[in-house]
């Protein structure tokens, strides 16, 4: 292993600049002329836009131009688009309301954008935005998801007929009906999976300028994806032309899939500089990004589970609907329909499952991809119904998991739901975890906790994802509109340091550490000497960015193989410099060796013939510049079981985490201790999403969650130690043997939390997230 | 944020002056929910009367049996002083945990209590430990000045200079804190000196107040068991989303108990 390659704890390159505020982030760009914009967003949460008059604002201090929807349509600036294609079980595709970037005529939800106004100032624009007049016609409103497309409902748009996006049915109806008929027992239950406000500590901000020189616009965004960004804005919205439209993706401060889609705000702000011709500047507030940025989760669901006598799983039937807001956010058909139901299998070997997904629209944000995204909810449904079944059958929790799980030597399985599971060891995971936890010691502790007056309550959760995303061929068929590849470029310059280019995103995970260890081992390099540069169209070639952990498994890959194109390069530049058959040439720990020598030439040197080539192979191009492209051969299935102890206090309904332990199985780990960060902050998103987060609009459509003072987010003292371990299986597809590990602990925890409370409680189920009121309330009726 | 002329005194009497002359003047203490009501321009006073240059509204006193506490102390030194905690350490650990330490260092005890949220942690102990307000002009009773929902006795352009809060021989506060805001859902301040109880109630109301039914019930009985005994009007119970009337009447009687217990 090279010195800070791979397995070591390097400690994360990009943290001094981040730590000594040397971060670059959007909103810390400022550009000389810049103006300042300010949306008018509507306060209702459904209404007719009867006129909106903007003379007042335009004439106010300061202001440099008001606009509308109408101009954003005289300018043929397209709509806001959804990329995926979930086909309705009327064979018709999903249907896909016009989403205007400035509204056209109607407003959606609140928070909706009717105009922008573009001033000197903030503050000019702000007080000439309170004098734009909109005359609304205030329609009912709909926020309830289980009611959405209910008969008699108020119809939010023209195109969904009883506010139905798709109704997507999956698997084998008939089979599973006849293996419900005839089981020994059926357990169901029913369940809300709570909506999510994502929170990302940087607010969503845009800084656009237009060069009328080169007639090229530069975008600096929070995204988790410049290219797909730009892909978008110029094939969908008619921006500019691709190689007129520059986005760059500075430093971010968190996405958890939240910039990962295209916002009005952006497209807007994109436009807005070149029809003022100055450079505009918006940063979202905190009250903006409640209202308006991407909302996660929001199911309610159904969920049954089929057993024979000894309690193995015979078929599950799970019946959904899904809200999915005011209109589709850019991805927001796939969570809710491939990225939940193929994840519906589990870790278990059930053979038959049937799901029917009804999607639906509400008066209330969009809904798209939140850290795990599908897969929580899927996670959560099954974990949570296997204890149910536990319950049913007299067994332990641990016991019908074990009884269940695909076994060690059935991989590759092939679940009933589409996913093709490559590696994985449930059992290990398992029995790890439950040593790990103390699982056996726990009716101790219960009965000294009785003794102080606290409920102690112990949750198993054994998930898996499926992330690494993703094959392009299999998201094609699926519908998806761009393949999910990743590309790299690995470039030495002449003095013999090395750039890495790649088409990921970091934004908080830490790949200029990870990936510079990946070439560090892999290239011999010093790892000082190597500079990952990511998130800027202008820099970097095509790459589809972060989200859906898929940096590592694909993007990584995607470094190994530049990489290796440099090896093979270099032993031609070296058997020539060295006087060797370039066949007995090796490489390792950074020098080219003539097998069987002491002839060696480091591959600095290499790299510096390759650029000044005096002396060269015959007919071997100059410089030392590889790039390569991968496209992953399946998904990548990171599992593992998370056990956490609560203690309830009866008398106020408290729940403290006294212990959490979580096995992962990530594959091969790069940086463990990047990977443990990454693991504590899943756990504690999940937790969050179990305990605390529950985003609430009220029945006008108001959201009533719209700040921190009501909006509850994880903090430290809401949390334990964890106690962390792995129990890693080798993914046969993947050359660099890694797994995603950025979502899991946000779809492994939430399962646990609950079914720790519902143990301590002795209750059948408690929705999330699990307030002391409810939980007072549970344990009250539980005696 | 909306335009306003600001001004920093650095006397009471100017402090009242510049309130008189000004349109719709405001005083800012530690502005911690002041700034950020202008902020989001929820607020717009035309001109802000900064009284953190007047010497002397900060500091902490004995005087005799009580302890006086200037209005522009904060959180933190109260929290920190070593004549609260050991006159009245219920009063100190209180303070010490207002908000976060963010808060507790510019937010201050004469800000908290004018401006008397209906989940602020100082106005259960104004009243429970029977405290004096005392302002330019008067001397107000604790259980007298809070009057409503952000209201209080005080006038127009009239200025907390201190509060001065009696020893006790007993006193505890116990917070159920909302998750989210870490306001007090319910915060009960529990005194006891001899046979006398007083008990300040936080969070569950439109305003802070006496918990007389709890009073009645602890005065003979100074124990958890009299608390329980007592029925508490649900109906005058705040109910929000993230506690009900029922759960807030259930909380205040068992903030009340672990508040009697920590006296005993």
């Amino acid at each position: 292993m090279a010195e800070n390659g791979i397995g070591a704890n390097v400690r994360r390159k990009e943290d001094h600049r981040f730590l000594t505020g040397k971060g670059n982030y959007t909103d810390d760009l400022n550009v000389a002329g810049q103006t300042h914009a300010y949306f008018v967003r509507s306060p209702h949460a459904h209404a007719t836009i009867n006129s909106v008059d903007t003379s007042a604002a335009a004439a106010a201090e300061g202001v440099v131009a008001v606009l509308t929807g109408d101009d954003l349509a005289a300018d043929g600036i397209g709509p806001l688009i959804c990329g995926v294609n979930v086909t309705s079980d009327d064979g018709e595709p999903h249907r896909a309301p016009v989403h205007s970037a400035l509204a056209q005529g109607k407003v959606n939800y609140v928070g909706d954008h009717v105009a922008v106004v573009i001033a000197e100032t903030l503050a000019q624009a702000k007080d000439a935005a309170e004098k734009v007049e909109v005359d609304y016609g205030i329609l009912p409103a709909v926020t309830a998801t289980a009611s959405a497309a209910d008969e008699g409902q108020q119809q939010i748009h023209d195109v969904a007929p009883n506010n139905i996006c798709y109704n997507w049915p999956f698997g084998d109806k008939e089979a599973v009906d006849a293996a419900f008929e005839s089981a020994h027992k059926i357990s169901s239950l029913d369940l809300i999976n709570n909506r999510m406000v994502t929170n990302a500590m940087e607010p969503r901000a845009a800084v656009g300028e237009y060069n009328s020189g080169t007639e090229e616009i530069t975008l600096h965004l929070t995204t988790q994806n410049p290219h797909v960004h730009r892909l978008v804005m110029s094939a969908f919205n008619q921006l500019a032309p691709e190689h007129k439209l520059r986005v760059v993706g500075p430093d971010v401060g968190g996405g958890f899939g939240v910039k990962i889609f295209v916002y009005a705000e952006e497209l807007v702000v994109g436009w807005a500089c070149r029809k003022v011709n100055r450079p505009v500047k918006w940063t979202s507030d905190r009250t903006e990004a409640f209202l308006a940025d991407a909302h996660g989760r929001d199911h309610v669901a159904h969920a049954e589970m089929a057993l024979d006598e000894n309690g193995k799983f015979l078929a599950m039937r799970v019946n959904t609907t899904a809200n999915l807001g005011a209109y589709l956010s850019t991805f927001a058909t796939m969570v809710p329909s491939y990225l939940y139901a193929f994840l519906l299998a589990g870790q278990y070997s059930t053979p038959l499952i049937y799901s029917e997904v009804k999607a639906v629209f509400t008066n209330t944000a969009p809904v798209d991809a939140c850290r795990g995204a599908g897969r929580p909810e899927a996670t959560f449904l099954l974990e949570r119904l296997v204890d149910v079944c536990a319950e049913d059958m007299g067994l332990d929790p641990a016991e019908i998991r074990r009884r269940n799980f695909i076994p060690v030597d059935a991989f590759p399985y092939q679940t009933p739901v589409v996913q093709c599971y490559d590696s994985g060891d449930y059992n290990a995971a398992l029995d790890k975890a439950l040593a790990l936890a103390d699982y056996d010691g726990f009716a101790g502790r219960a009965e000294e906790a009785k003794s102080r007056g606290k409920r102690r309550g112990i949750g198993l959760s054994s998930y898996v994802e499926a992330c690494g995303i993703a094959p392009s061929q299999a998201v094609g068929q699926l519908g998806a509109g761009v393949g999910l590849w990743e590309s790299a470029q690995v470039r030495f310059n002449p003095t013999g340091n090395v750039q890495v280019f790649t088409g990921t995103h970091s934004h908080g995970q830490g790949h200029e550490t990870t990936f510079a260890q990946l070439v560090t081992e892999q290239l011999g390099v010093p790892i000082e000497n190597i500079e990952v540069i990511h998130g800027d169209t202008a820099k970097t070639q095509f790459g589809m960015g972060t989200y859906g952990s898929r940096s590592l498994a694909v993007g990584g890959v995607a470094i190994a193989k530049a990489c290796e194109k440099l090896i093979e390069k270099g032993k031609k530049i070296a058997a020539h410099a060295l006087e060797a058959a370039e066949g007995d040439i090796e490489f390792a720990d950074g020098n080219f060796i003539v097998a069987g020598t002491d002839k060696a030439m480091n591959i600095a040197e290499v790299a510096f013939n390759a650029y000044v080539p005096h002396s060269y192979p015959e007919g071997l191009e100059p410089g030392f510049d590889e790039n390569a492209f991968f496209d992953p051969m399946n998904f990548s299935f990171p599992a593992g079981t998370h056990i956490c102890e609560v203690e309830v206090d009866p008398d106020t309904g408290e729940v403290e985490i006294v212990k959490y332990s979580a096995v992962d199985d990530f594959g091969k780990l790069i940086n463990p201790m990047i990977v443990e960060g990454q693991v504590h902050g899943g756990i504690v998103h999940g937790v969050g999403q179990a305990l605390l987060e529950g985003c609430q609009y009220d029945t006008d459509g108001q959201l009533v969650t719209a700040s921190y003072m009501d909006y509850a987010m994880p903090r430290a003292d809401n949390v334990p130690s964890f106690d962390v371990d792995y129990a890693p299986t080798n993914p046969p597809h993947n050359p660099l043997g890694v797994k995603g590990c950025g979502e899991a602990g946000a779809i492994g925890a939430p399962p646990a939390v609950i079914n720790a409370i519902t143990n301590a409680l002795g209750i059948k189920h408690i929705d999330m997230p699990a307030t002391p009121e409810n939980v007072w309330r549970a344990a009250q009726s539980a005696g | 944020m909306y335009n306003f002329s600001y001004q920093k005194v650095t006397s009471v009497d100017d402090a009242v002056e510049a309130m008189q002359k000004a349109d719709d003047g405001k005083f800012v203490a530690g502005g911690q929910t002041m700034l950020p009501t202008m902020k989001h321009r929820l607020a717009s006073p035309s001109d802000v009367i900064d009284l953190g240059g007047i010497e002397d509204l900060k500091g902490i006193c004995m005087d005799g049996d009580a302890i006086s506490i200037g209005a522009m102390t904060t959180h933190a030194e109260v929290a920190a002083s070593s004549d609260v905690q050991s006159a009245i350490p219920a009063l100190a650990k209180l303070a010490g945990n207002i908000g976060d330490p963010a808060v507790r260092n510019r937010g201050t005890i004469g800000g908290s209590i004018a401006n008397n949220d209906p989940a602020a942690d100082y106005p259960a102990a104004v009243i429970a430990l029977g405290a004096t307000v005392k302002t330019n002009k008067r001397e107000i009773a604790g259980d007298e000045f809070f009057t409503g929902m952000f209201e209080t006795a005080l006038e127009e352009d009239e200025l907390i200079t201190s509060i001065s809060f009696p020893k006790t021989e007993a006193a505890a506060y116990m917070k159920f804190e909302n998750p989210a805001s870490r306001y007090a859902i319910v915060g009960v301040f529990v005194a006891k000196s001899g046979d006398e109880v007083k008990v300040g109630v936080t969070g569950a109301t439109a305003c802070a107040h006496r918990g007389m039914r709890l009073e009645e019930a602890l005065k003979g009985n100074f124990s958890t068991a009299a608390v329980d005994a007592v029925e508490l009007p649900v109906e005058k119970m705040n109910a929000d989303i993230h506690a009900s009337a029922e759960y807030r009447a259930h909380l205040v009687k068992v903030m009340t108990k672990r508040a009697v217990e920590a006296c005993l």
